[in-house]
């Protein structure tokens, strides 16, 4: 908690924090004294996201209890209440009531609840998510309540048990999917993202291959064994393939990865130079970058590679593009037509091109599951004597108005929305290294998902 | 011996003389028909047998070992002209020696006049090992690497700036001058901006090398060209002077 409100950023911070060491420490200072003060500050941020306006709800949130003496308990114990809470703290649903309130005797099961210690101050929680877990001859259980405190009379909002192999993995998924039915039935129906994944660059083998992990970045492994170059991993919705871009004797190609095979499948070569593949809602179709005609252009293909249709004619590069994730019927993409690159749309036959950016160095789109925010890499003030860095932004693409997310200095590119529209995982350079960070879509609750390596161009999964 | 040899010789050059005398008296003889007889004169006197004279001469003089050099040697009034080490030979002549060590050319030329001897000296020198004739493919790489500039970029262009065309130039001559050679075009940015971008923009660039070599008549078909973007900075440091390096179309000799 007291690391996250470190990290949260402050509207008046600038890009020359990073070389004003004691100013940057003095804006930390007052940044924490903003932040226990409350809200009333945080409403001169631009706040932006779904469910906004709505009170969070607070939910008390004690460690699940042993049901019997078994001795994994404690381990897989320690395994589930990490993750459950994290999972729950991160999803910025709900506020989560501190342990420091909490009754010394907490409850395991439905009986040992006592509704007054709780509803009433100072742990003052709405809801109550409380358990246990039990090893049995190899197998684990646990069970677990979504209780509504306030309601007495009839208190149980969830109930559910889950049995596995007793592993830690086991542990972790078990608490992903009861942290997920939680947020969904507090966030307003929409869907929990803790089971869902996110894919990223690593060089931590020595080249930049592809490499998965769990959304908190537990479980982190290598998926392509390029021994090149691979780069821009964009996972199909469905979440069977991934499609991504390496260096291959003939050039760069768009190579395609089945996650139900683990392996390569095939896909055919355009020629050129071919980059950043991006997924179409249905995915049927892959919007890329191919340069097989001379300068980089937009095209389209099916999702096995035939049916190849060009959608752009510029001289200046054109990279990066997205499609509308709601309608799949628009696309977003980068272009250095004008100089400068800058983000711009299209309708999905190639017309009505809307430039989105002003100025500046525009990279990076991702479109918001609700169809309505672009994400971007944006560096603002840009050219020679403007020191000025790469942050995240949001855009509201309608209005094209904007609102900086990041501000603590580094360079912060490829940003990447959750399937709730409710985070986004980025890259950052701000430890010093690029390395992924993931935050919620108001730049709040900033922290690092991988520590080993340089690790780059974060795609979160599509559910 | 010797002398009987030298008598035959001589004997044998009166008797051509003295045909020689004979043909031109009768000559002689038949123009004047018409004028008065006149005593045939009395026939020379043998001369005194000539010495010999020899001459011998290497050239080049000094030669790498493997090299080799032309002999040349003239005689006169000789019947018996030889060199140690290569035998008997004609009076006059030339021949290609390619020793392994320094030699003395003794050259001996007898005739009925006497003996002539006449030396020449050929050094042979070890051949420097620097200089050796690397294999020709790598020479030819070497060259590529000695006399193919690369194309510097500014920041965010993929236009050949004017103070680069000195370096297209360059190549071309060198590149027309060696038809044979095939290459690769590297497209390379600085590490500001982002991936993608940055590997489209190197597309370009290297494009744009391309372009100019085509253009002034290089063929297509010998140029690959790939970009790097800046997945392969050529300096790693956050300042001009290196973001400047980075910004490039590299070249790089196909083997």
């Amino acid at each position: 908690m007291d690391d996250s409100h470190r990290k949260a950023p402050q509207f008046f911070a600038d890009s020359s924090l990073s070389i004003w060491p004691a100013r940057a420490r003095f804006l930390c200072v007052v940044s924490s004294l903003l932040l226990l003060a409350s809200t009333s500050f945080a409403q001169d941020w631009v706040r932006t996201g779904s469910g906004l306006g709505v009170e969070k709800v607070r939910l008390a949130v004690p460690d699940f209890k042993p049901l019997n003496g078994d001795p994994q308990n404690t381990a897989l114990l320690k395994t589930f209440n990490d993750t459950f809470w994290n999972d729950l703290d991160n999803s910025g649903v709900v506020e989560l009531v501190s342990k420091s309130f909490y009754p010394l005797q907490v409850p395991g099961q439905p009986p040992e609840v006592t509704f007054g210690v709780w509803n009433s101050p100072p742990p003052n929680a709405a809801m109550l998510a409380f358990g246990n877990l039990a090893v049995v001859g190899g197998k684990v259980t646990v069970q677990g309540w979504l209780y509504d405190v306030k309601n007495t009379a009839s208190p149980q909002v969830l109930g559910k048990q889950y049995n596995d192999v007793a592993t830690d993995d086991a542990a972790r998924i078990m608490a992903h999917k009861f942290a997920d039915e939680i947020i969904y039935r507090l966030g307003g129906g929409i869907s929990g993202i803790a089971e869902s994944k996110i894919f990223f660059v690593s060089d931590r083998s020595g080249h930049k291959e592809v490499w998965g992990m769990d959304y908190d970045g537990s479980n982190q492994r290598q998926l392509t064994h390029q021994g090149s170059i691979a780069l821009s991993p964009r996972i199909s919705p469905d979440g069977s393939r991934l499609a991504f871009s390496a260096l291959t004797k003939s050039g760069w190609d768009i190579l395609m990865y089945s996650t139900d095979l683990n392996r390569l499948v095939s896909f055919p070569r355009f020629g050129g130079t071919n980059l950043s593949p991006a997924w179409s809602p249905d995915g049927a179709k892959l919007a890329l970058s191919s340069s097989r005609s001379g300068s980089s252009e937009i095209y389209v293909c099916d999702a096995s590679g035939g049916n190849l249709q060009r959608m752009t004619t510029s001289r200046g590069p054109d990279v990066s593009p997205v499609w509308n994730r709601k309608t799949g019927a628009q696309f977003a993409f980068v272009s250095g037509r004008t100089g400068l690159p800058q983000v711009y749309t299209m309708e999905a036959d190639g017309t009505n091109l809307q430039r989105m950016t002003d100025q500046g160095y525009a990279v990076s789109p991702s479109w918001s599951p609700n169809g309505q925010f672009l994400t971007l890499a944006w560096t603002r003030k840009y050219g020679p004597g403007e020191p000025g860095s790469s942050d995240i932004y949001l855009m509201d693409i309608a209005s094209k108005q904007w609102v900086q997310l990041t501000h603590d200095g580094g360079r912060n590119d490829f940003p990447s929305w959750s399937p709730d529209g409710r985070h986004i995982v980025f890259q950052s350079s701000r430890s010093g290294k690029e390395e992924i960070w993931e935050m919620l879509a108001d730049g709040s609750k900033l922290h690092q998902l991988t520590f080993t390596g340089r690790n780059s161009q974060p795609n979160w999964s599509w559910k | 011996m010797k002398r009987v040899n030298g008598k035959k010789i001589n004997m044998k050059q009166h008797t051509l003389k003295s045909v020689a005398t004979v043909v031109a008296l009768s000559a002689i003889l038949m123009l004047g028909a018409c004028k008065k007889k006149a005593a045939p004169p009395p026939p020379p006197p043998p001369p005194p047998p000539a010495s010999p004279t020899a001459s011998i001469s290497v050239s080049p003089d000094t030669i790498q070992k493997g090299q080799s050099a032309t002999l040349t040697w003239q005689t006169s009034n000789a019947t018996d002209v030889s060199i140690d080490g290569i035998g008997a030979v004609q009076p006059s002549g030339t021949q290609q020696v390619s020793p392994a060590d320094s030699t003395t050319y003794h050259l001996t030329a007898k005739g009925a006049g006497g003996t002539q001897d006449a030396t020449t000296r050929l050094t042979v020198t070890p051949p420097p090992i620097v200089e050796a004739p690397p294999p020709p493919s790598a020479s030819e790489e070497d060259l590529f690497g000695q006399n193919v500039k690369d194309v510097y970029f500014d920041y965010d262009k993929s236009d050949i700036r004017a103070d680069q065309n000195a370096a297209i130039q360059a190549d071309m001559a060198f590149l027309n001058q060696h038809p044979n050679i095939n290459f690769t075009i590297e497209g390379h940015c600085d590490n500001r901006g982002s991936t993608e971008y940055n590997l489209a923009l190197g597309d370009q660039r290297a494009g744009a090398v391309k372009n100019a070599l085509t253009t002034a008549g290089i063929s297509a078909s010998r140029i690959k060209t790939i970009s790097y973007g800046k997945e392969k900075p050529f300096c790693m440091e956050d300042n001009e002077a290196c973001w400047q390096q980075n910004r490039r179309g590299h070249f790089v000799y196909q083997k």
